[in-house]
């Protein structure tokens, strides 16, 4: 049954992300200063909500893990926070071949740019945590402090950072007057959002799983290696 | 006052501890200096320079004293298994946490005194006139600095290489109070009316706050045995 729900999944997102990329390179209309360049942001934009997510359900889990103690929400953020540490990683690489057509220059260290680096900064620690705790049985526990304090630190460090002069683009998206996108453009972003998203909770599901079988084969090998030493 | 009673108890081990051997606050502050030695070289400031440079000099010497700092007050605690029996004591792991940061804030704030009198020394700049302002913005940026670095103190106690890991857990969660605690202090040493920068004091004290109840929430987490 899960095979067969994962195989629809897997089907879903490919033809989701046929469809965005066919929007990207050929329904959506060229945008007047930047020219073709500009068709990175719709790969850009959505990894960023993508990372954005994958933290929160970080955040989420840690916090239903120090509730409930599930393994469960261990294995799911764990999860969320390999994937979502990809996603990051694609932002921050589309972020500079982008701003050296649009701006001129490969990074600058504006507002956004830098929190995004320092999001970047707060997957690799959690995940560098996780594989180095010396005692197995107190990985969870710890990951999920480190996670609820990284997503806590995140809002703050928007202040700090946006204290600085911004270079980067003000929000297109619900931003104030005079922001707002072509409608076919508009319409391209939100089937990317989507389509990304979708990418996300197909590798999430495939990654989540993956954790569920490893903790339950370290079960089995336990169990094995108890019956073996009673024999 | 039961709580005052406990935090004031590890507060006063640590300062034994430290007293009998002496290690943390020398290391702490040597190294404190040593960065601010090497800087001199790396950059040879001129005169006008030294007030551009001097902010961001100081808060990464404080950064990086700050770390040998945390990761000496838990190293300390695992030798014969103490970590175990402060988790094991029928107290609320929270106060543990408050006692164990404020040693840290004494160590790190002695530190950061020798290490801006060796800086004003070497770079013959006074910090007399501008202290009114400096001073305090030192102390709110540290504060919140402690506040995290403890915690993350006590999360790297239990992960293998924990001298490389406690910065790459600490620096990117300490951030807003490192630009906070530069940006008041530039405004501070160059004069400016407190008013400029009387936002970023703010900042760091928000951060201060939020993180120490935070921890306060978490220490008993971090402390548990599996």
């Amino acid at each position: 049954m899960s095979k067969i729900l994962s195989s629809v999944h897997l089907f879903v997102t490919l033809a989701w992300m046929i469809v965005a990329f066919w929007m990207i390179f050929l329904y959506a209309p060229q945008e007047l200063t930047m020219g073709e360049v500009q068709r990175i942001f719709y790969i850009h934009a959505p990894s960023g909500w993508v990372a954005g997510t994958a933290y929160g359900i970080v955040f989420l889990a840690s916090v239903i893990y120090l509730w409930k103690r599930s393994p469960i929400a261990d294995d799911l953020a764990h999860a969320a926070g390999e994937v979502g540490f990809v996603f990051c990683s694609c932002l921050l690489v589309t972020g500079p071949l982008w701003a050296k057509p649009a701006w001129g220059i490969w990074w600058t260290w504006d507002a956004r740019l830098t929190l995004t680096f320092v999001l970047w900064l707060l997957f690799v620690s959690y995940l560098m945590l996780r594989s180095y705790v010396s005692s197995p049985g107190r990985t969870a526990t710890l990951a999920a402090v480190v996670g609820i304090i990284g997503f806590v630190d995140v809002p703050i460090d928007y202040m700090a950072i946006r204290w600085w002069r911004t270079q980067h683009p003000q929000p297109v998206i619900a931003g104030g007057e005079g922001s707002g996108l072509d409608p076919r453009m508009f319409l391209t972003f939100m089937v990317c959002v989507g389509a990304f998203h979708c990418l996300f909770s197909y590798f999430l599901v495939q990654r989540f799983r993956l954790a569920r079988t490893r903790r339950e084969l370290g079960a089995l090998r336990r169990a094995l290696a108890i019956r073996l030493s009673e024999d | 006052m039961r709580s005052l009673k406990i935090i004031l108890a590890i507060f006063v081990k640590d300062l034994r501890v430290e007293w009998r051997n002496r290690e943390t606050l020398a290391s702490v502050c040597v190294f404190g200096i040593l960065v601010v030695f090497l800087f001199n070289f790396a950059f040879e400031p001129g005169r006008e320079e030294t007030l551009r440079l001097l902010p961001g000099l100081l808060w990464i010497s404080f950064a990086f004293a700050g770390v040998l700092c945390f990761n000496r007050s838990f190293a300390l605690e695992r030798e014969n298994a103490c970590l175990e029996g402060m988790a094991l004591a029928p107290v609320d792991p929270g106060l543990i946490y408050l006692g164990k940061m404020l040693a840290n804030l004494l160590f790190l704030g002695i530190a950061e005194c020798v290490i801006v009198f060796a800086t004003g020394l070497w770079y013959n700049f006074s910090f007399v006139p501008s202290l009114k302002w400096f001073a305090p913005i030192t102390f709110v940026g540290t504060v919140g600095y402690v506040a995290v670095g403890t915690t993350f103190g006590a999360v790297a106690a239990n992960i293998h290489m924990r001298e490389v890991m406690l910065p790459v857990l600490q620096f990117p969660v300490a951030v807003p109070v490192l630009i906070a605690g530069i940006e008041a202090s530039t405004g501070a040493l160059k004069g400016d009316p407190p008013s400029s920068y009387l936002s970023w004091i703010k900042l760091a004290a928000g951060f201060a706050v939020i993180f120490i109840v935070l921890s306060y929430l978490l220490f008993e987490y971090v402390l548990e045995e599996s």
